[in-house]
């Protein structure tokens, strides 16, 4: 149920999403039955290491994974986006579902005037003047801190610095007053400084408009400034869900805690603290290892971990998922114990 | 960007002097007497004596350059040759005391229309097939035109050559006999009589831009930018015609410039084969003929050419894409 009481649906909501590549060595699976809903003015933060499907999840949703089979369902606004006609999903795209990625250089179309590429998404999905979405574009530049935009808009993507870039990927997402954006690892490309003005920015528009976001990061830094609920992948599964309150204070999880463990905390170099970071590598998306997929790397396997998969279940039952065999006991004692001190 | 373009014009003329000193060093290291080449087989050594004298081979080679560069007159028409005379000319061929640069002008329009008109060709046939198979790679359509690219850029000019002429002109009369006739004169006859000439060039080049397009566009379609136009909801013709297409064509365009450039001294079997009278086939025969001054005046033109069409491509390159300035 939506805050506002807009509605009894949910405005995102994907059911049981499944990814399949095939390649010359086999078939890929890049996602394997992921299921998540996003209210209005949320954000959600898919987290996980590189390949373990994120930016594929989002992908999909708007038909721009190339060569991918698709199954599952994506529910938005009473629509199932895997079902639309290719017209239809393109509609939606830009104009309902925005998105923003990782490197806003390579990102934006070098030959053309970032103005030109904004007012390009203006006039792509509404009947309006050429004049008319140049001057929206200049509006948006101002929206989003670009200093002296009535200039600025005739810049070529090379005469931005990268924050400016991302801001201006920014615009040109939100021109449309998207109801929600999928923001693809927009910092990770950044200066640490320029990130934050990153984050400040989604969550400051994400106020005004209410634009519900989806942000995919490596960085759990960014999911504790900005998520309200948090999706944690591994492997292309999801392996814990939750709100960013409880991933981040009672994680039930061994994969997050080693995401966890592998933040270094303010103050660490002075007690010569070491960071802990997950042993080994993430799997080979062909074949995956047999039970848990994580059990090779995880340092609290057992009997049952290799032999049978474990189900994302709600243990304590309050909307708290997590896919691990370990009992909700120990999932606390050992989180307690060995685990919370060391961070 | 002017004073880019400046620089780069004075350093052609160097370039040029370059060229022709080494073309000099080069005549003097080949075999063969241009006296003797240029008198009648019977004649005897005291005229080839005198015609040695005459085209003054019995002087030092840094003299014959510097008469090359501005020497007395040798013909006897009252005018002195030489390169930095004004008007300049490039002195008078051994074989038929004609001026150089009379002959090289007369030629020019020859390989011209023989460089542009196949350029024409080998883009329309190149370009369309390489998108064709960029955008749907690994597809029948793709791989015929990797048949194509492989049987073009492997079969040698003259057997095309041959091959054209004697299916469409000896046996089936479908054109009629290669023949140059000026553009200005009747365009339809010089399109006809240029046909073959063209389609035997372009054939291997069609080929090779085939390959190049598709090679381009692949690397572009996997571009974020072109990721971010799907995204922004562009129906598909844009995101190809917008934001593939030329990313794709600005680094084929540059070398066209190049191609372009080296052909118009370069179609030496083409000419030949065709019986065009232009830049290359004077190369052919000045070498034959050792015609100093001839050969002197064909590797300067084509090296101007070659050297006039990198400074386009260079300067295009910069229209083309925003990110290139000079300075």
């Amino acid at each position: 149920m939506s805050a506002d009481g807009s509605g009894p649906l949910q405005l995102l909501e994907v059911e049981d999403l499944r990814v399949r590549f095939n390649s010359p060595d086999g078939v890929v699976k890049a996602v394997d039955g992921v299921s998540f809903s996003l209210d209005r003015g949320q954000t959600l933060a898919i987290v996980g290491e590189s390949g373990s499907g994120k930016s594929v999840t989002c992908l999909s949703l708007m038909g721009l994974a190339r060569g991918a089979k698709v199954t599952g369902s994506a529910t938005f606004e009473g629509r199932d986006l895997l079902k639309l006609h290719r017209d239809e999903l393109r509609e939606v795209r830009g104009k309902k579902v925005a998105m923003i990625f990782q490197d806003p250089l390579s990102s934006l179309n070098p030959y053309y005037k970032v103005g030109w590429q904004i007012s390009e998404m203006i006039l792509a999905h509404e009947k309006t003047s050429k004049k008319e979405a140049r001057e929206r574009s200049i509006e948006l530049l101002k929206l989003v801190g670009i200093p002296r935009p009535e200039r600025r808009v005739d810049d070529y993507p090379h005469q931005f610095s990268g924050g400016m870039r991302q801001r201006a990927m920014i615009a040109m997402a939100l021109s449309l007053d998207p109801a929600v954006l999928i923001a693809d690892e927009p910092t990770t490309a950044l200066d640490v400084t320029v990130q934050a003005q990153i984050l400040d920015l989604l969550a400051r528009l994400q106020d005004e408009l209410g634009t519900a976001i989806i942000m995919i990061t490596h960085d759990l830094g960014v999911v504790a400034e900005i998520a309200d609920e948090v999706l944690v992948m591994y492997a292309g599964k999801p392996v814990e869900i939750g709100d960013r309150f409880t991933v981040f204070k009672e994680p039930h999880m061994p994969y997050t805690w080693g995401l966890l463990q592998s933040i270094p905390s303010v103050g660490s170099e002075h007690t010569g603290e070491r960071l802990t970071p997950i042993k080994g590598l993430p799997p080979s998306l062909i074949h995956l290892p047999s039970g848990c997929s994580f059990h090779p790397r995880c340092p609290y396997v057992f009997e049952r971990c290799p032999v049978e998969e474990p189900e994302l279940l709600d243990w304590p039952g309050n909307g708290h998922l997590s896919a691990c065999h370990l009992s909700l006991e120990d999932k606390q004692r050992i989180w307690e114990t060995e685990v919370a001190p060391t961070r | 960007m002017l004073r880019y373009v400046i620089r780069r014009l004075i350093w052609v003329v160097f370039l040029l002097f370059a060229v022709s000193v080494v073309t000099f060093v080069l005549f003097f290291l080949m075999p063969g007497d241009p006296a003797a080449a240029s008198v009648p087989r019977q004649a005897t050594p005291e005229v080839v004596e005198q015609v040695r004298e005459r085209m003054g081979l019995n002087q030092p080679v840094w003299k014959q350059y510097r008469d090359f560069l501005h020497g007395p007159d040798r013909i006897g028409v009252g005018q002195p040759s030489g390169v930095l005379n004004w008007p300049p000319n490039l002195g008078y061929s051994f074989k038929n005391q004609e001026p150089v640069l009379d002959i090289i002008v007369d030629r020019l329009p020859v390989s011209m229309s023989l460089a542009i008109g196949s350029a024409v060709l080998w883009l329309v046939i190149g370009i369309p097939l390489g998108i064709q198979a960029a955008l749907k790679p690994g597809s029948l359509r793709d791989r015929a035109s990797t048949a194509f690219a492989l049987f073009g850029a492997s079969a040698p000019v003259f057997l095309v050559g041959v091959t054209l002429l004697y299916f469409f002109y000896f046996k089936f009369r479908i054109f009629p006999a290669p023949k140059y006739t000026p553009f200005t004169e009747n365009p339809l006859l010089w399109a006809q009589g240029l046909f073959l000439a063209w389609l035997t060039v372009a054939v291997g080049l069609a080929a090779l831009y085939t390959r190049l397009t598709r090679g381009s566009m692949l690397d572009v379609q996997g571009e974020d930018f072109v990721r971010t136009a799907r995204a922004k909801g562009l129906v598909e013709r844009r995101v190809v015609g917008r934001h593939i297409l030329r990313p794709t064509l600005t680094p084929i365009v540059t070398i066209l410039g190049l191609d372009l450039g080296a052909l118009i001294g370069g179609a030496i079997v083409t000419e030949v084969l065709f019986g065009l009278p232009g830049i290359a086939q004077a190369t052919v025969k000045a070498l034959i003929d050792l015609d100093l001054p001839m050969i002197v005046g064909v590797v300067l033109t084509s090296a101007f050419f070659v050297i006039m069409f990198n400074l386009i491509v260079d300067i295009l390159y910069a229209v083309l894409d925003p990110r290139v300035r000079y300075s």
